[in-house]
């Protein structure tokens, strides 16, 4: 074997987890693509998996911190549920402007994330016990406060939040040139702007990250696979936002993600308070002898948990146009599926915000394409049941392979 | 006397490190056979191939026990052949019994139901082989490493062991329980066990070895005869590849102004809160000065360190800890950094390290202000920080992105000591700075300590290895039972003295 070849199947074997992941999810959408008969990737339905995922993927980010830190929420379903309940409470029955109703939502479910985080952390209660007893009691409290009854409509100002499009940027006659360009009905060309500023972005930092491993002589991707793996990544953003941009443009939600996306990821990956929250989840009593105050970290963690629960239950009442006690029921489930199908581990310290976000997409996809497909919800359970198994097995593996 | 176990041709690699390059070992059955060798030398690898940790096709070369080609998938296959090993890091199960340990996978059970009055009956027959005067039913937690140790040889004794692996039995230990480990090894040679020691202690491996097999970067450089005499200088040569004539740097004493000084420190023990664990300890370092702490196992010196790092340790703590005559604020770890203490732990790997992560994540970590601006770390001045140490410290790494997990134990000390050097502390606290190190490398660290005090800062070193205080301090102090009893200057310090000091308590 020349040296080449060694040297990707060498980096593929050490990278698999990455490589895996990625190569895991374009297979699961072609696979839908197919089966569905071209379905899945319509731009209506894009669109829909977006808006049907977004508030698994905010909750995802919050889940990766509580995951990384060494601890687990159960509660968020429940806490997202509660959340928009109380949102529609205020604004439906109380008549609450929207403005002031967002901000109190988001303190609320930051002050709930700190009550449990407080027992978590300052009283060292198991965080599966905490959060176990947060799901039943706000659980409860979401049917107390809606007394049993869906509670709606909410005015158009709060419906924007999920089902808003950003508005074009860019003159109609741009928008009508392309559509007739590419046979659409229309075209927005602000998102497919958008789009091709990401791909750009996308191998601009690939390249950063490339060259500054070069310069410490770290051993660095093999040429080929790595411009395979951004060639990939950054046609797959082109293609899914052109697709979008035939339909009605850019979602709000979508941006209100990838704004939360891209912070989370800098924070964990590039600061001082993420750098800890691994220190802390990877060995805690050498991270506290390292002076990292780990109990305010654990709080913290389960804090910013609070937020983006509270979030993702706005945005969630928001999608349907109405609070129902049954919202965000069993939902915890799959976040924090997504999260360890994305390559967290379950002792801490280790997990990305991008693989949480890549594992809540398969998640998704695969909940739409069934669903799509016209599969029970019997049959999906099993499926995803089975899809988490493996994924976990799959990293088991090859930690145990590498020794 | 007939060849028990060959090792031929061993090659071992991992990703970017060829930790074993044609390894050859030749044991004798009922002989001891020491492996000596450099931090990162390769000498856990090579126990971990041939215990099959490593299994058969991960690593080139074969095996052959009593005669036949040996294939282990793992561990439990080398067992049932009576080859068992005691890691270097111990394992056993902290919130079990012994009893429960000893026959930990090896029940004495009946249809499922565990015969406990055998258990223990047997647990008790071990214990009183191996010298350990347990009950059977104590758990693991209460046992310090010394006593866990010889748990441990208890349970490789519950098995039939023909051929008994020791990884650095003693790196943890007491003189005194070393050599009643090693006394035990004596014993159960003359009852036939093979025996495979690996230390970096010589003296000790000149104590029991009747062969020595040295091995460097990977490769057995030679295998000496111990019976007739050896000298350590013989086997450091090898370990070395040259001559190492001193083991202690010179050393010029210079006491400056005073720099800490610990008043009335009490503290009690965090569970048991009618028990006091230090009792007025009052001592001081002055700029420049390497004052030692002596003390058997269990004396509180560990203890004292923690709590006065950030009250790390205890509850109740009273008394003042002054640096440069002020009174300072160590009341959490975050702060008695930021007065400018560091303490390096005894247990690297459990208190000292992030084992899953890398080189350069361990050594800023207590110092991550210094490599970063308004929260954003700046990953370039972190590669340069943890290059900048791995070339001072002599890190022995293909990178600082390796995970520090992978390193030998020599290596991970420096790691740690890289990322206290990283806070510029002024007061060092050094907790068993030399465990589990080789002699070339604790000759570099006691360098690095010399110069750190030549620089006019203040080492506080605690050590179960006299020569090693003897060596380097300019003052001891000597404790016992939770206080100081006594202190002595480097001109009056001896063994015996100190030892009398604890005695006569
Ligand atoms: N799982 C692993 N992955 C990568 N490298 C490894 C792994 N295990 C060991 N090494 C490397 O192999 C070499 C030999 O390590 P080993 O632990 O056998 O040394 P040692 O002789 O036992 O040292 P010490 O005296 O410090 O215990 C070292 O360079 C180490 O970094
Ligand atoms: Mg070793």
């Amino acid at each position: 074997m020349d040296t080449q070849t060694k040297g990707i199947k060498a980096h593929l074997a050490a990278h698999m987890r990455d490589f895996g992941l990625l190569f895991a999810l374009i297979a699961i959408m072609v696979f839908f693509q197919i089966v569905t008969g071209g379905t899945l990737m319509r731009p209506v339905n894009i669109t829909n998996l977006f808006l049907q995922n977004s508030y698994v993927i905010i909750m995802a980010l919050g889940m990766l911190i509580v995951i990384v830190a060494g601890h687990i929420d159960l509660s968020v379903g429940s806490v997202m549920g509660f959340v928009g309940a109380l949102a529609a409470v205020l604004i439906v029955h109380y008549n609450m402007p929207v403005a002031v109703t967002v901000p109190i939502c988001l303190i609320a479910g930051a002050a709930i994330g700190g009550a449990q985080g407080y027992f978590v952390a300052y009283w060292r209660i198991p965080s599966f016990i905490v959060t176990l007893a947060g799901m039943l009691v706000f659980r409860g409290l979401s049917l107390w406060l809606l007394e049993g009854q869906s509670v709606g409509p909410f005015p158009k100002s709060f419906q924007i939040i999920s089902t808003g499009f950003v508005p074009e940027l860019f003159p109609a006659s741009w928008g009508e040139g392309l559509a007739m360009l590419f046979d659409a009905r229309k075209f927005n060309v602000l998102s497919f702007a958008l789009g091709l500023a990401a791909a750009a972005a996308v191998i601009r930092m690939g390249l950063q990250a490339r060259k500054r491993d070069m310069d410490y002589g770290i051993e660095s991707e093999p040429a080929g696979l790595f411009w395979t793996r951004t060639l990939i990544v950054s046609a797959a953003i082109v293609f899914l936002m052109f697709k979008l941009s035939t339909f009605r443009g850019l979602p709000n939600v979508v941006v209100t993600m990838g704004v939360l996306i891209m912070i989370y990821a800098f924070v964990t990956e590039r600061t001082v308070i993420g750098r800890r929250i691994y220190a802390l989840g990877g060995n805690e009593k050498a991270a506290k002898l390292s002076g990292i105050k780990t109990e305010r970290l654990t709080f913290l963690a389960f804090v910013n948990m609070g937020v983006l629960a509270a979030l993702a239950g706005l945005v969630f009442a928001a999608r349907l146009n109405t609070a129902t006690p049954k919202a965000g029921f069993s939902l915890e489930l799959d976040v924090i599926a997504a999260v360890f199908i994305g390559g967290a581990s379950m002792s801490g310290g280790s997990g990305k915000i991008i693989g949480a976000v890549v594992g809540a997409f398969i998640m998704g996809v695969m909940n739409n394409g069934m669903s799509i497909m016209g599969i029970g919800i019997d049959y999906q359970q099993v499926i995803k049941g089975l899809v988490l198994l493996a994924a976990v097995f799959f990293d088991v593996y090859n930690k145990n392979k590498q020794g | 006397m007939t060849t028990l176990l060959e090792m031929r041709d061993i090659t071992k690699e991992f990703p970017g490190v060829k930790a074993l390059d044609q390894v050859n070992l030749a044991v004798k059955g009922g002989e001891i056979h020491a492996i000596c060798g450099e931090n990162g030398a390769g000498k856990s690898t090579l126990m971990k191939v041939l215990s099959g940790v490593y299994p058969a096709g991960s690593y080139d070369g074969e095996i052959h026990f009593e005669g036949a080609l040996a294939q282990f998938q793992g561990i439990r296959d080398s067992e049932d052949r009576g080859i068992i090993i005691i890691h270097q890091e111990l394992a056993l199960v902290p919130q079990l019994s012994i009893a429960e340990n000893i026959f930990l996978g090896n029940e004495t059970a009946k249809a499922g139901v565990i015969n406990w009055h055998e258990a223990n009956q047997r647990t008790s027959a071990l214990l009183k082989k191996v010298g350990l005067k347990e009950s059977p039913t104590t758990l693991i937690d209460s046992l310090g490493v010394g006593k866990q140790q010889l748990v441990e040889i208890a349970k490789a004794l519950s098995k039939d062991v023909k051929l008994l692996i020791l990884d650095e039995p003693t790196a943890a230990l007491q003189e005194g329980d070393s050599r009643k480990l090693l006394d035990l090894m004596l014993e159960l040679k003359a009852q036939g066990v093979t025996c495979i020691i690996i230390s970096h202690k010589l003296g000790e491996v000149r104590y029991v070895a009747d062969t020595v097999t040295v091995i460097r970067d990977g490769r057995s450089v030679s295998t000496l005869d111990a019976k007739a005499g050896l000298s350590e200088d013989q086997i450091v040569r090898d370990m070395v590849g040259r001559d190492m004539s001193d083991r202690y740097p010179a050393r010029t004493r210079r006491a400056g102004e005073m720099l800490m000084e610990v008043e009335d420190w009490n503290v009690w023990h965090p569970e048991h809160s009618e028990r006091q664990v230090i009792k007025d300890i009052a001592f001081n370092v002055r700029a420049g000065e390497v004052v030692g702490i002596a003390g058997l196992m269990g004396s509180g010196r560990t203890e004292l360190a923690m709590s006065i790092f950030g009250r790390s340790y205890g509850r109740g703590i009273t008394g003042t800890v002054k640096l440069h005559s002020k009174e300072a604020d160590v009341s959490r770890v975050d702060r008695a950094i930021k007065a400018g203490l560091a303490y390096v732990t005894e247990d690297r790997k459990s208190l000292g390290l992030i084992l899953d992560e890398t080189i350069r994540f361990n050594t800023t970590l207590a110092h991550l202000e210094g490599v970063s601006k308004g929260g954003v770390l700046n990953a370039n001045a972190e590669t340069k920080v943890a290059e900048d140490y791995r070339e001072a410290l002599r890190t022995r790494t293909p990178s600082v992105f390796q995970k520090v997990g992978n390193l030998s134990g020599g290596n991970q000390q420096k790691v740690v000591l890289a990322k206290w050097l990283n806070t510029s502390p002024e007061v060092l606290i050094l907790d068993e700075p030399t465990r589990g190190i080789d002699v070339g490398a604790k000759y570099e660290i006691y360098a690095i300590i010399n110069e750190l005090s030549a620089q006019g800062k203040g080492v506080v070193m605690i050590s179960s290895e006299m020569p090693e205080l003897l060596g380097m301090s300019d003052r001891i102090y000597v404790m016992n039972e939770g206080a100081f009893v006594g202190e002595l200057s480097a001109d009056e310090a001896n063994q015996e003295r100190i030892m009398s000091l604890i005695v006569n308590e």
